[in-house]
């Protein structure tokens, strides 16, 4: 399953269209909206600041291992990959075909630190209406997975959006939160989060803990082709259920006990060692392989 | 951000069915967007760059790719964020070869 | 305006309300009958207890009162900003809770959000821009970031932002601009038990109430003029799935 080094092509590093080029079948993928169809945002001309052309999102579909696949990927290199109004209604649109057309899953490749500022009310709106979306494409039965493994993580409402996909894979450099670190050390003081404590900032948001927690259905390495290896596996054994009380009285439960037993926890070292971990100082160094070994030996 | 409009003689490229995409609108970098044009020995080219106050340096470098390489019959958008020179020219090489097929 | 007086000018027909640690849930009459009651209030930071006692009571009200509609008070300064919090996922939190809300949606509950103070980011998107419609008392502050910080975030002159917020609602704070953009349905001069009946019965259609119009209206009011037209062309665009 690892690839050799040779070979690895990081999906850290990768830019959304190399990501999807690695992730679908070669020579599968249909843009919808290509660049050379689209105009970079007018908001962003209007505050003098040049556009892209997709506004920082490239949507379309096409096959992972002959199933039909809907996709979507944030580009984290243009203004941190965040929500403008065009960006938004991309994901909107692509959500609600999946609605009527049914394919195999939809894939969120997110890269992003959540509502564009230059766009925040459209940004904001747009979030709530991926919101929604996600959730009536998986009540129609379309699985929506998210992947995380890209340089500005799933941060702001993209984070909200990702825990309402069906499941998260993310890689040890992937970070999954609501706010950035830099925003709690700006407002609450750095004796509260020192944003530049980068093992830190990785502690309590980064892909390991979150795997580890169960907030996150599988860690993958940082390699196109390991998540792509990895999203055909989960979506071999995967039925969307359907929406019910039943399943998010589950939910409750699992993050009210969460709650009471870690809620005054700052460092995932505390919470490492509270679920067994006899060694948790030795998390960070362990490769992705370990870890999953580790996770699954852990007490339940 | 500053909009720039140049146009240069060139060889004509190998017309293309598909328009290329090269490169993104990140910090240092930039995005060029290859599109068949419509004089076949004309390469024009339409800039937005945040970076105010250098048109010299973009007409030198693309001046100095379209008399390099057959870029005729090409309309050229680019978006940048403070791409060097060597990067542009670099990105320039690679849209152009992509439009022609030449990478995959 | 002090929570009671809201609630006495929205519910004259009484209600029993509690609210524990900034989170309100509780029961009102109305001329449709009984309504569930929940919110936050005092500008709450939402946190993974208030997330939790709110979807707590959604989950509730779904099994013991099929089809009682939700009316939401929404008062947030947005999400709690904490190393404990975001070491549990937050936004695993307050995704659970904008699940609760939605599956209400679905399974015959209408629902309703009213800022009555401010809706910020996090705390907006977790429930008050989860309900069918949401509406905003006149002085509500409505953002996800003030003008000022937003220039320091940017590197945007303030002034050039304020200059541009006169034309366009598309980054300035102010429930106007949420309104002429689609993500508020109305705005209400004051809490009244006229319009929250008048706003309930509009509920009543189902495909009304399912289906997310907030980027059909933002293009009649003006406001977004872009998604309609975006939403159009994925829509219809030629890709072999």
């Amino acid at each position: 399953m690892i690839p050799s080094l040779a070979s690895r092509h990081s999906w850290f590093e990768a830019t959304a269209r190399k990501r999807i080029a690695g992730l679908l079948d070669p020579g599968s993928f249909t843009e919808i909206l290509p660049p050379a169809a689209s105009t970079p945002s007018p908001h962003l001309a209007k505050l003098d600041l040049p556009g892209a052309f997709d506004d920082g999102i490239v949507i379309g579909c096409g096959q992972l291992e002959k199933q039909p696949i809907f996709i979507a990927a944030q580009e984290g290199q243009f203004i941190g990959g965040a929500v403008g109004e065009i960006h938004g209604a991309k994901l909107v649109g692509l959500l609600k075909r999946a609605v009527r057309e049914k394919p195999a899953a939809v894939l969120l490749l997110i890269d992003s630190g959540g509502v564009r500022l230059h766009e925040a009310n459209a940004g904001l709106i747009a979030i709530s209406e991926i919101m929604r979306a996600v959730l009536a494409t998986r009540a129609a039965g379309v699985p929506v997975l998210a992947l995380i493994g890209g340089s500005c993580g799933a941060f702001g409402g993209m984070g909200i959006v990702a825990k309402l996909c069906s499941a998260i894979l993310i890689s040890e450099e992937g970070r999954l939160a609501l706010s950035g670190p830099e925003v709690i050390e700006t407002v609450a003081g750095v004796e509260e989060f020192d944003s530049k404590d980068r093992a830190l900032v990785w502690r309590v948001t980064g892909g390991k803990h979150r795997y580890l927690m169960g907030d996150c259905a599988m860690l993958v390495e940082d390699d196109v082709s390991a998540f792509r290896a990895a999203a055909t596996a989960f979506l071999a054994d995967w039925q969307e259920p359907a929406p019910s009380v039943g399943l998010l009285r589950a939910t409750q439960r699992q993050l009210e006990n969460r709650l009471t037993a870690y809620g005054a926890y700052r460092d995932g070292l505390q919470i490492w060692a509270a679920l067994g971990v006899t060694n948790p100082e030795s998390v960070p160094l362990l490769d992705r392989d370990s870890l999953v070994a580790l996770k699954e030996g852990l007490p339940t | 951000m500053e909009k720039l409009n140049f146009q240069f003689e060139s060889v004509p490229a190998l017309p293309a069915a598909d328009p290329a995409l090269c490169g993104v609108v990140g910090s240092g970098n930039l995005e060029i967007l290859l599109n068949a044009g419509d004089a076949p020995n004309l390469c024009v080219v339409e800039i937005k760059t945040a970076a105010r106050g250098f048109a010299d340096t973009w007409q030198a470098v693309i001046g100095a790719f379209a008399a390099a390489h057959p870029a005729g019959g090409t309309r050229i958008a680019i978006n940048d964020m403070g791409a060097t020179p060597a990067v542009v020219s670099l990105r320039l090489a690679q849209a152009l070869a992509e439009y022609q097929g030449g990478v995959q | 305006m002090k929570l009671n007086d809201i609630l006495d000018a929205l519910f004259p027909a009484g209600h029993t309300v509690r609210v524990a640690n900034q989170v309100i849930t509780g029961v009102a009459q109305t001329a449709q009958g009984t309504v569930a009651v929940l919110g936050t209030t005092d500008a709450a930071a939402i946190d993974h207890a208030m997330a939790l006692a709110l979807s707590g009571y959604i989950l509730d009200t779904l099994e013991q009162h099929p089809g009682r509609p939700l009316v939401f008070l929404v008062d947030t300064c947005g999400q709690a900003l904490s190393r404990s919090q975001e070491l549990l996922c937050l936004n695993g939190s307050l995704a659970h809770l904008a699940q609760c809300v939605d599956l209400a949606r679905r399974q015959g509950h209408p629902s309703l959000s009213l800022v009555t103070a401010n809706a910020v980011s996090g705390g907006f998107l977790s429930f008050g821009l989860m309900a069918d419609r949401c509406y905003a008392l006149a002085d509500a502050q409505v953002r996800v970031m003030d003008l000022k910080a937003m220039a320091r975030v940017t590197k945007i002159a303030h002034e050039r932002l304020l200059e541009l917020a006169i034309s366009s609602p598309i980054f300035a704070p102010g429930a106007e601009n949420y309104r002429r953009m689609g993500g508020i349905e109305a705005i209400w001069e004051r809490p009244s038990a006229g319009l929250l009946e008048a706003a309930l019965g509009q509920g009543a259609r189902a495909d009304e109430r399912t289906e997310d119009r907030r980027i059909a209206l933002g293009a009649e009011r003006g406001g977004r003029n872009l998604a309609a037209a975006i939403l159009q062309t994925v829509d219809s665009a030629l890709a072999a799935a």
